[in-house]
C-alpha cells in the first residue's frame, strides 16, 4: 500500500467518523493549547498570590460592552474557611494582548486605589495558594502529553530494533532476545517506579525527574511491542521481495531496515496512538502518588493530587478539572487510535 | 573446451531427515542457456535458491563452483559479493517481488549501492539507463512510479533490470514467465535472449514448460523427484526423449508429437520428498518398468544417455 492510498484512506474515514474528527480537533486543541502554554495562560506556572487561596471560579460581567471581573475580598465562616465575596464598586476589564500574554488583567488597572491589593483573573477557580488553576492546567499539559509521545517513541525504537533482529535472524538471536523480552515483561512497573522513587534522591529537578520517568516506563514498556514486531518480521522474511533483496546482494541489516520494518509502520501508527494513554495515565498515576513532578512544577496527576480528599472536591469541585482534561485527552487518543485501525486496516470490519 | 562456468557437483539439498535433491550435477558454459524442467515440487526452486545460498534450514552438500570458485563453503560477506553480482535472479512472480514501499528507482538504486559503489545523481542516471535497457518507456518519470502503478509485464522488466544491474556472470531466471499474459510472456522471452547475448552472460533457465525452454535454452536437463534423469542439447532430447519420463512429458504437451495425435498422460502424481520409491524413483508411473528399476538407482552417464535401465532406443 503507498503513501498517497493510506493518506486517502485515512481521510474517507475521518470523513466518515464524526467521532474520529472530533477526538483529532480535540487532540490538536489540547497539543496546541499546551505548547502555547506560556502565551495563553494569564499567570505563570508558580505565580502565587496567598490572598486568594482557593478562590473560586470569577465571574465574567458584560459592563459597558466588554468582559470584566470584580475584585473578590474574604472573610472567614464559623468554620474558619475563608468566605469570598465581590466588590462590586470597581470592575477590571479582561483585555486581550496585555503582559505579553493573550489576555487577562492588565496589571496596572488590577492594584486597588484604597488598598493596593490585586485583583485576580481565575477563569477556572484558583488552589491553596492562589495560583491559577488554567494557568497550571495549561502548563501541565505540557508534561502530562508529552510524556506520552516521548514514551511511545522511545519504546517504540526499542522494540523496531529487538523484535525486528529477533524476527528477520531467527535462530540463537531470536531465542535469546525473546527471553529477554520475556525478563522485562515480568516487571511489576508500578512498584518498580514506587522502589525507584523511594530510593532516589527526592530533591531531583523536576525535568530529570520527568525524564526518569519517561525512559523508566519505556524501558519496561517496550517488550509487548517487540514480540509483536516479532512475529510480523518473521511471516515477512519469506516474502518474495524480502527473499528477492538479498538475492541480489543487499546486506541482511539494509534488508531489514528498508525492506522489512517499513512494512510494519501502519500497526506501529495503531500501536502507538493506543499506547499513548497509557503513559499518559501511568504519569498521572505517579505524580498523583507524588512519585512523578513535584510542586511548584505542575502537571495534570499532581495537579489532581489536591482533590483527593472528597472534603477538598465538595468545597473546591474546580479542582477536578485536571481529571476532566485528561479524561477527554485519553478518550480522544482511544477513538483517534480506533479510526486509525479502521483507515489502515481494510480486513477489520466495523 | 574451457573451464565451465558453473559447475555443480553431487549437490544434495535436505530439510531435516527429507532429501529434497540427490546428488544433483550440472554444468553451465559462458555463454549458454540451461533448461531446467521438471513437473513441481521436483527440486527446480530449491536447486536454484542454493546456487545463491539462499536456504534457511537447510542442508547443503556437494559442489557447486562458479568461476572456479567454491560457493558452498562461503562466508556471510563472501555470499553477499556472489549475490546480485556474480549471480543474479529473476523471481516467479513480479507481483510480490518488489517491495511495495519504495520506487521502481530505489529498487535499482540499491542493487547499483551494493554492487557497482554508485551513489545519488550517478545512480539514478544508471537506474534510468538499465530501465531503457529492458525496454521500459520514459524510464526516467518511471523510476518516481511505485510497484502498483506498474503492469505485470513491467514490473517483470523491471525484476531484470535489477537482476542484470549487477553485471552477473550467470543469471538465473525461476519460471520468470508463469504468471505473466501469453503475449507478454513472448515479449519476455526475447528480451532475457537478447539480452542474455548482448551481455554474454549464461543462463540458468528454471521452467516446467516445454514450449518456453525450446524457445530459450541450448540444452535441457530433465529433473524428476530431486534428481536427473536425462541431459542433453535442447533439439537432440525434445526431439529424441531417451527417458522414459521426459517421453512421457512431451507426450503430454500438445504440439511436440504431433504423430502420436491423441496427448497422453504421465499416470500417478509426483510423489512427495518424504514417500520417495527406491530404486528408480520413476519406476511406479513406468511403463517400461522392470525388476531392477525398484531395486536399483540407475546413473547418469555423462555420455548424454538418461538415467533409466530401459531407456527408449534413439528414434524409437
Amino acid at each position: 500500500m503507498s503513501g498517497t492510498a493510506t493518506t486517502s484512506r485515512f481521510a474517507l474515514a475521518l470523513r466518515g467518523s464524526l467521532l474520529a474528527r472530533l477526538s483529532l480537533g480535540t487532540l490538536a486543541f489540547l497539543y496546541l493549547a499546551a505548547i502555547l502554554a506560556g502565551w495563553i495562560a494569564p499567570y505563570g506556572y508558580d505565580d502565587e498570590s496567598r490572598a486568594h487561596s482557593w478562590a473560586p471560579p470569577s465571574q465574567l460581567r458584560w459592563i459597558q460592552g466588554r468582559p470584566c471581573v470584580h475584585p473578590v475580598s474574604f472573610s472567614f465562616d464559623e468554620s474558619a474557611r475563608r468566605v469570598y465575596v465581590e466588590d462590586t464598586s470597581r470592575a477590571i476589564p479582561v483585555r486581550l494582548f496585555v503582559n505579553g500574554r493573550l489576555f487577562g488583567l492588565d496589571s496596572l488597572e488590577a492594584i486597588s486605589p484604597q488598598d493596593g491589593s490585586s485583583a485576580r483573573l481565575y477563569l477556572l477557580g484558583a488552589d491553596a495558594r492562589g495560583r491559577d488553576l488554567l494557568s497550571r492546567l495549561l502548563y501541565g499539559g505540557r508534561i502530562s502529553l508529552s510524556i506520552g509521545v516521548v514514551g511511545v517513541s522511545i519504546s517504540t525504537f526499542i522494540a523496531l530494533v529487538v523484535g525486528g533482529l529477533a524476527g528477520f535472524f531467527g535462530g540463537w538471536v531470536d531465542r535469546s532476545l525473546m527471553r529477554v523480552c520475556e525478563i522485562f515483561m515480568l516487571i511489576p512497573s508500578f512498584y518498580l517506579l514506587m522502589l525507584l522513587r523511594a530510593t532516589l534522591p527526592l530533591d531531583w529537578d523536576s525535568r530529570v525527574v520527568y525524564l526518569s520517568i519517561v525512559l523508566i516506563l519505556s524501558l519496561i514498556g517496550w517488550a509487548g511491542l517487540a514480540r509483536v514486531i516479532r512475529g510480523l518480521v518473521q511471516s515477512l522474511r519469506s516474502a518474495d521481495y524480502i527473499v528477492a533483496a538479498r538475492a541480489l546482494g543487499v546486506h541482511p541489516l539494509v534488508v531489514l531496515r528498508r525492506h522489512a520494518l517499513p512494512q510494519t509502520f501502519g500497526f506501529l501508527a495503531i500501536q502507538a496512538t493506543l499506547s499513548i494513554p497509557g503513559y499518559i495515565i501511568a504519569e498521572s498515576g505517579l505524580s498523583l502518588l507524588g512519585l512523578g513532578i513535584q510542586d511548584p512544577q505542575t502537571s495534570w496527576g499532581n495537579l489532581l493530587q489536591e482533590s483527593m480528599s472528597i472534603a477538598e472536591i465538595h468545597l473546591h469541585p474546580w479542582s477536578l478539572i485536571p481529571g476532566l482534561a485528561l479524561f477527554l485527552a485519553v478518550l480522544s487518543y482511544n477513538l483517534a487510535g480506533d479510526a486509525l485501525r479502521d483507515a489502515l486496516d481494510p480486513r477489520g470490519g466495523r | 573446451m574451457t573451464e565451465p562456468l558453473l559447475a555443480v557437483r553431487d549437490l544434495s539439498i535436505r530439510f531435516g531427515d527429507t532429501e529434497v535433491v540427490d546428488r544433483l550435477s550440472l554444468t553451465i558454459r559462458r555463454g549458454e542457456t540451461l533448461g531446467l524442467v521438471g513437473e513441481s515440487g521436483c527440486g527446480k526452486s530449491v536447486s536454484s535458491l542454493s546456487l545463491l545460498g539462499l536456504l534457511h534450514g537447510a542442508r547443503v552438500t556437494g559442489s557447486i563452483r562458479l568461476d572456479g570458485q567454491e560457493l558452498t563453503n562461503l562466508s556471510p560477506q563472501g555470499w553477499r559479493r556472489v549475490r546480485g553480482g556474480k549471480i543474479a535472479m529473476v523471481f516467479q512472480d513480479p507481483m510480490t517481488a518488489l517491495n511495495p514501499l519504495l520506487t521502481v528507482g530505489r529498487h535499482l538504486e540499491e542493487v547499483l549501492e551494493t554492487h557497482k559503489g554508485l551513489r545519488g545523481r550517478e545512480a539514478r542516471k544508471f537506474a534510468a539507463d538499465w530501465l531503457e535497457k529492458v525496454g521500459i518507456p520514459d524510464p526516467v518519470r518511471r523510476l518516481e512510479a511505485y510497484p502498483h502503478e506498474l503492469s505485470g509485464g513491467m514490473r517483470q522488466r523491471v525484476l531484470i533490470a535489477m537482476a542484470l544491474a549487477g553485471e552477473p556472470d550467470l543469471l538465473v531466471a525461476d519460471e520468470p514467465t508463469t504468471a505473466l499474459d501469453v503475449t507478454i510472456q513472448a515479449q519476455i522471452l526475447d528480451l532475457l535472449a537478447n539480452l542474455r547475448r548482448e551481455l554474454s552472460m549464461s543462463m540458468l533457465f528454471v521452467t516446467h514448460d516445454l514450449g518456453v525452454v525450446e524457445r530459450v535454452a541450448d540444452r535441457l536437463a530433465v529433473l524428476y523427484a530431486g534428481r536427473l534423469v536425462e541431459e542433453g542439447p535442447v533439439g537432440e532430447v525434445l526431439v529424441r526423449p531417451r527417458h522414459p519420463y521426459t517421453e512421457g512429458l512431451l507426450a503430454s504437451v500438445p504440439g511436440f508429437r504431433a504423430r502420436t495425435g491423441r496427448l497422453r498422460s504421465i499416470p500417478g502424481q509426483v510423489p512427495s520428498p518424504s514417500e520417495w520409491p527406491s530404486g528408480c524413483r520413476f519406476h511406479p508411473r513406468c511403463d517400461r518398468a522392470g525388476d531392477i528399476c525398484r531395486t536399483t538407482r540407475p546413473d547418469l552417464p555423462p555420455d548424454g544417455r538418461p538415467a533409466c535401465h530401459f531407456p527408449l532406443e534413439a528414434g524409437s
